[in-house]
């Protein structure tokens, strides 16, 4: 078998089969390679885009990393529906199959400990946004009809209405960001005590997710399978708590933000 | 085997998860591995500039010293509207200064006058 091995995840050998059509990166359905108590799963990928300097070039194009990392995440959805897989990060590239089979050996009382740890847990992602409000940033609306037409609409009267008006969205807007890290704080500790272990992330910028609002909170929370349902629920209740915030709950994925050794 | 049937049906997962949630985890998540091919996604242009400062843990990117962008207001909305903030407040008290000298009173204690309405 020519070309390079892209290896997914590593896991415990699972009794269910994967889908038959399933396909990961460049269209390859994976196959598993299994040595002893581990099984990689890998998937062959040609040379020309996968060896050190073509993907190099790959990786600054978004739109082909934006595909790759869905193709990759398609894999690991797959498998996290039969095993609880320890995923592994984007691009990790062997010549061979003995170079797969090297590493597993050379890493196999880590990855057999790890596995262990997330055995029949997931990882379910939580987020709160602020719902964008036009009405901190933008012109007042309440504004007198006693300015002359011509000047722009809402404007002050005066000076001192400016200042008036200015300061009452200031004081709006600050009460509305300690509402919302007040709720994002409570919600992540009611979370956590349903949760065998949380990582708080860095917030997502709104230029990447193209989601609405200020992302205030970005957590990852482990979570057994058979208490999944239940964490499922307390998010869902969570939800109509806070006016002008939203929650977002994503999932199930693998225990990717768990997957570290030091943890 | 009934572990998928436990799990509730999928939230944004697979498809419907944004791009965002996807390269978070993909990229800056799961176990590093050095294979064969060695690309190190820290060293990639454009992850460095656009991606890293998105999806890396905010300790990690404090840790490599890249924090710059909490106050640079194209790449943080909030340290966009802090800069507003600030300018506004820098204006505010211009403004007062300047309606103070001109009616000789505190500028909070005077009523607007048709003149400045129409100003």
């Amino acid at each position: 078998m020519s070309g390079l091995r892209y290896v997914y995840a590593v896991c415990r050998p699972f009794g269910t089969p994967l889908p038959a059509q399933l396909t990961g990166v460049a269209g390859v359905p994976p196959k598993q390679l299994v040595h002893r108590d581990l099984v990689a799963l890998v998937g062959q990928v040609p040379e020309e885009d996968f060896s050190e300097e073509p993907l190099r070039a790959h990786l600054e194009d978004l739109d082909w990393l934006g595909a790759t990392a869905r193709a990759h995440q398609n894999v690991i959805d797959a498998l996290t529906v039969v095993t609880s897989p320890l995923p592994l990060r984007l691009a990790t590239v062997f010549r061979d199959d003995s170079g797969v089979r090297t590493m597993l050996e050379e890493r196999e009382r880590t990855f057999l400990r790890t596995l262990d740890r997330l055995d029949g847990r997931v990882e379910w992602g939580v987020k709160v946004y602020s719902e964008p409000t036009d009405a901190a940033e933008g012109p007042e609306t309440s504004g007198t009809s006693a300015a002359p037409s011509g000047s722009s609409p809402g404007k002050a009267a005066s000076g001192r209405d400016y200042l008036r008006q200015r300061r009452n969205q200031r004081r709006e807007h600050e009460e509305k960001w300690e509402r919302a890290e007040q709720f994002a704080r409570r919600l992540h500790e009611s979370l956590s005590g349903a949760a065998e272990d949380t990582r708080i992330h860095a917030p997502q910028n709104a230029a990447l997710s193209r989601a609405p609002g200020r992302n205030i909170l970005n957590a990852a929370y482990l979570v057994s399978r058979t208490e999944s349902e239940a964490f499922v629920e307390l998010v869902d209740r969570t939800k109509d708590d806070a006016p002008g915030l939203r929650v977002e709950l994503t999932g199930p994925w693998a225990a990717y933000s768990f997957s570290g050794e030091d943890t | 085997m009934t572990t998928a049937q436990r799990l509730p049906d999928p939230y944004g997962s697979g498809g419907g998860a944004n791009l965002a949630d996807i390269l978070e985890r993909v990229l800056d998540k799961g176990i590093v591995i050095a294979g064969d091919i060695r690309i190190n996604l820290l060293d990639i242009e454009l992850l460095t500039i656009k991606l890293r400062l998105v999806v890396a843990s905010v300790d990690k990117a404090k840790e490599m010293g890249i924090d710059w962008w909490e106050s640079d207001p194209q790449l943080s909305s909030r340290a966009g509207r802090d800069e507003l903030a600030r300018e506004n407040a820098e204006l505010r008290a211009h403004v007062a200064e300047l309606e103070g000298a001109r009616g000789g009173v505190p500028a909070r204690e005077r009523e607007p006058s048709e003149e400045e309405a129409q100003g």
